[in-house]
């Protein structure tokens, strides 16, 4: 990988925040999927939730190393991937809320997928051609492994919405309750406006009309109505998060906190 | 003296993927680039490497198993660049590689996605492709789970001869 330091005119302090939050969106919901190895429905989906649990925290890892690669051109001294997954406390941590939200049942992992897989596909869509090479490059790889779980999670509120009785009451409920999270997956502070600014990140705010539309058509398709709330929760971004964050960290991170530096 | 860059593409192609064996490295794509740095005893080999998926835990064995096959040939100079943009393709799989997975069992992927400018757009239209079972040739088959065993590949079952068969992703 090339240096990081040619990116000059964009504050590094904002270009490191904001891979942390495309590393720790991908890491977070990562972990939360790979929970499901051993108590998926079916062993196909449980093969199906664990690749894709690979997949993310595989692009968390490239996320994450460049962080880190960026840390060290400002600070002089940066953390390497796996630093910045383990030694960070919740905090510090940058991903949006849905990503931390716990498993639930079938339907709610598809539901919390679902409009995760659609924002990230559109998102890394736009970062692909952004200006600094390698976030175009690890957007532009991330992009085709997305592109395919958004098409196994529209599958699937589909299938349940347009399935049983008791399937598509599921699939309604969990599109239910997951809806105020989907706010904050539009919502942009100076960080997000500096690195659009400088043409290396994306139009998040642009992203809502995409999505929107997109998500009608599946609903349609599935039978299901749109959920309705005027509020949203949001502040995964800046560190504040819900109480689940606390409960994955302690898990994910016992062992090198446990013994610092272990190696396979 | 350095060894000529043909000569260890022969070698690479002796170098099996660890999760599917009956593909080499070379047929998969992934040495993309071979080059020999400076002249003499300071001569250096370089290979660019590109992941097929950015979380298979194959990436780190295959360029272990690259580095200790050109070491067993006597290189002993040489570097590994991880490369990751273009994007692997399944569309760089070699003929001869597609021939050996069918042979094994596996069905090659159908579908060319690098001649489409840019990304695909997004559409709900459900693509029906004719995925045809490696094992009886029949084009009646349905997919169980777009995920197998490995990142790269999606399990179908033969609706003919009934058995169930890995296809390789297209990506």
């Amino acid at each position: 990988m090339g240096q990081v330091s040619d990116t000059a005119p964009v504050d590094a302090q904002a270009l490191f925040e904001y891979l942390l939050r495309l590393g720790d969106n991908d890491l977070i919901l990562g972990h939360r999927l790979s929970e499901w190895c051993g108590h998926a429905p079916v062993l196909e989906e449980e093969l199906a939730l664990s690749n894709i649990a690979l997949d993310l925290i595989g692009q968390a890892q490239l996320w994450l190393e460049l962080a880190g690669e960026v840390e060290t051109s400002f600070q002089g001294s940066g953390r390497n991937a796996d630093q910045l997954a383990y030694r960070r406390d919740v905090a510090e941590f940058r991903n949006l809320l849905l990503v931390e939200q716990p498993n639930g049942n079938f339907a709610d992992t598809m539901a919390r997928q679902f409009y995760f897989d659609l924002w990230h596909y559109l998102l890394l869509e736009q970062l692909s051609t952004s200006h600094k090479p390698q976030i175009a490059a690890i957007a532009g790889k991330s992009v085709k492994e997305v592109r395919y779980h958004l098409e196994r999670s529209s599958d699937w509120v589909i299938r349940l919405g347009d399935g049983t009785e008791l399937s598509h009451q599921r699939m309604q409920q969990a599109l239910d309750e997951f809806w105020i999270f989907t706010g904050e997956l539009f919502m942009t502070d100076a960080v997000d406006q500096t690195l659009l600014t400088a043409g290396i990140g994306a139009d998040i705010a642009g992203l809502r009309q995409p999505w929107r539309e997109q998500l009608e058509a599946v609903l349609a398709e599935a039978g299901l109505v749109m959920p309705q709330a005027d509020w949203s929760r949001r502040g995964g971004k800046q560190g504040t998060h819900s109480e689940h964050l606390g409960y994955l960290l302690a898990e994910m991170q016992f062992l090198q906190r446990a013994y610092p530096d272990a190696r396979w | 003296m350095t060894v000529p860059t043909e000569q260890i593409w022969a070698w690479l192609e002796e170098v099996p993927d660890p999760e599917i064996p009956v593909l080499s490295v070379v047929d998969l794509g992934i040495v993309r680039e071979l080059w020999w740095q400076g002249t003499g005893a300071d001569a250096e080999l370089w290979l660019a490497l590109t992941p097929t998926y950015s979380g298979c835990p194959a990436t780190a064995v295959i360029a272990q198993d690259i580095e200790t096959a050109l070491r067993h040939h006597g290189i002993y100079h040489l570097r590994l660049e991880h490369r990751l943009a273009p994007a692997w393709s399944s569309d760089w799989l070699s003929a001869a590689g597609r021939e050996k997975l069918r042979r094994y069992g596996i069905a090659p992927p159908v579908e060319k996605t690098s001649d489409q400018p840019g990304i695909r757009p997004l559409t709900l239209t459900r693509r029906t492709l004719v995925i045809t079972c490696p094992r009886c040739n029949s084009g009646q088959t349905e997919k169980i789970s777009e995920f197998g065993s490995t990142p790269c590949k999606a399990q179908y079952r033969c609706s003919d001869c009934l058995e169930p068969f890995d296809y390789f992703k297209c990506i």
